[in-house]
């Protein structure tokens, strides 16, 4: 069976983003960009069934900028044969993003696609589960476990609740919540040997998908601050401020 | 035209979720109708039908239904999508899971967590772990949005709406469901409660997390949270979680206790009224955003508010 892993490069979620002052986005020029931390989860866990004998080839794919190519070849230093880069600037929105990987998942005959529950720059959450509709096929999303087992896979998932274990029937679109696993880091040898490892670009007109935006962004804005609060000395003068002045006790 | 809210329940109740969401439903419009879907799940359309501004309550029973699976839930919006120019939910672990499938089969961008109702086609959302927040319009015929219920008050109840049972269309079923293994606790649900107690990764174990979180939470009427630390740790359960990837709360009162305050918890609580930061590092991000701070050690600081109040 063969894995397709979509991972997204988004600003490392280190960086303190700043709003440009004219409201047209968010300034990341010269920021530190990295692999969205839920994809990197879903790679090692493709990475980890390949180990294992349950999958035969771990596909990655990014939909994204040139520069998304540093992504890609992290994700084959951490174990992925190969990479497909479909080169797109600007905002591309998840609708769009559903769409080129429904074209890539078919072409490559995926059975199972694992990646992020969400990504950590627009926080949308939406791909995995846009994805699984347009294939018509069963999905798992917040997985903190996966267990296959021959044509189907056993998913615990993580809901508000607590926990909540589903049989998926495979072919699959599973997304990954924090605690899947903890994805390991490449080894310098691995980082070389990736360098040599196949990576195709295609174009959104080549795969077929209209990648204009649907939704019109029209300023972002700075949150609302919260006023400087103040450091106090002891417990009891903190309960009578919750009581008098905060009134919340 | 209405508005189609696709409510969170445990078919036996209605979640405090849904009657927020229905909040920011009527700042959409006036025609609301809930959607029900489940299985034995009339408790909870009864308690839909009595909120404030409802027209009807749509109760939809089937077994593929009853513990509200993607693709059927997903399948019967569809079918009922063309009534309504908007659709949207609690984003809950629900809502998040149904509402994009329900979007992609639309060919619509869904909007995410929606914090405020700017026009009904326009509405403020946070990007960025919150740290930006994006004024976005959904043109076109319909419309799916998420709603962050922390964002928006619960609806009044009211004169009951009535209630009609709809069928679920005939799908083919890709998922079945195996066990829910859900954490149990008297105390009150973490993102509706008034005061949320949390403790970090400081608190170095689950029993201590235990001995030193709870009993104030208890001696509150508090709720307890974490931070991904802590839970990362095993000193929690995963739906302690507070932050961009867990649970968005907005309490009165919040407790952060050996909390250092990433920017990823920060965006899960920073709209609470009043945030109280116990830290034995006087430089701890938490302390930019809280009201009140102690700089001290938790383990001597908590035990004594708990004997205090």
């Amino acid at each position: 069976m063969k894995i397709l892993v979509p991972v997204k490069r988004v600003v490392d979620h280190n960086v303190k983003i700043r709003v440009k002052s004219d409201g047209s986005g968010v300034d990341l020029a010269n920021a530190k960009m990295s692999m969205n931390p839920f994809d990197e989860i879903a790679v090692e866990e493709a990475v980890r069934l390949k180990e294992a004998s349950a999958a035969a080839e771990v596909v990655v794919v990014s939909v994204g900028p040139a520069q998304a190519q540093e992504v890609l070849r992290t994700a084959l230093a951490m174990g992925a044969d190969r990479a497909i880069l479909v080169l797109a600037e600007g905002r591309v929105e998840p609708l769009a993003v559903a769409k080129i990987l429904q074209r890539v998942a078919a072409a490559e005959e995926a059975g199972l696609v694992i990646l992020g529950k969400q990504a950590i720059d627009d926080d949308c959450n939406q791909t995995g589960q846009m994805l699984s509709a347009l294939l018509g096929w069963s999905q798992a999303t917040f997985a903190s476990k996966i267990e296959l087992t021959g044509d189907s896979a056993r998913v615990t998932r993580e809901i508000d609740g607590g926990l909540q274990q589903i049989e998926v029937t495979l072919p699959a679109v599973v997304t990954a919540d924090l605690r899947l696993n903890e994805p390991r880091y490449a080894s310098l040898p691995n980082i070389m040997k990736a360098k040599k490892k196949p990576l195709v670009q295609q174009t959104p007109e080549e795969v077929g998908v209209d990648i204009a935006p649907r939704l019109n962004v029209i300023r972002v804005e700075e949150p609302a601050t919260r006023a400087a609060g103040v450091k106090l000395a002891s417990v009891d003068e903190l309960l009578g401020k919750l009581k008098t002045e905060a009134a919340v006790l | 035209m209405a508005i189609l809210l696709f409510a969170d329940h445990d078919n036996a109740s209605l979640s405090d979720h849904s009657a927020r969401a229905l909040t920011a439903a009527r700042q959409i419009g006036a025609e609301v109708d809930i959607l029900i879907a489940g299985q034995g799940a009339a408790p909870a359309a009864e308690a839909a039908s009595v909120l404030q501004g409802v027209r009807r309550v749509l109760l939809a029973e089937a077994g593929a239904l009853a513990e509200r699976l993607a693709e059927p839930c997903a399948a019967l919006i569809v079918s009922l999508a063309g009534d309504y120019d908007t659709i949207l939910a609690p984003a809950t672990s629900s809502g998040k899971n149904v509402l994009p499938r329900v979007a992609a089969l639309l060919d619509v961008m869904q909007v995410s967590e929606v914090t405020e109702v700017v026009a009904p086609d326009t509405f403020k959302r946070p990007i960025y772990a919150g740290n930006a927040v994006e004024v976005v319009q959904a043109p076109g015929s319909v419309r799916v949005l998420t709603i962050r219920s922390a964002s928006f008050q619960p609806a009044e109840t009211g004169a009951a709406a009535p209630i009609t049972a709809i069928e679920m269309p005939e799908a083919t079923a890709l998922s079945s469901f195996r066990q829910n293994v859900l954490s149990h606790s008297d105390r009150p649900e973490l993102s509706s409660a008034k005061i949320v107690v949390s403790g970090g990764r400081a608190l170095g174990s689950k029993e201590r997390f235990e001995e030193i979180i709870n009993p104030l939470a208890d001696k509150l009427g508090a709720a307890v949270g974490a931070s991904r630390a802590a839970v990362d740790a095993g000193y929690a359960a995963n739906d302690y979680q507070v932050g961009q990837t867990g649970k968005v709360v907005a309490p009165d009162l919040y407790i952060a206790c050996g909390i250092s305050g990433a920017i990823q918890h920060l965006a899960g609580m920073k709209d609470s009224r009043i945030i109280v930061a116990i830290n034995s590092d006087a430089e701890a991000p938490i302390f930019q955003v809280a009201d009140y701070g102690i700089v001290g050690d938790i383990f001597e600081v908590l035990p004594q508010m708990e004997r205090a109040l």
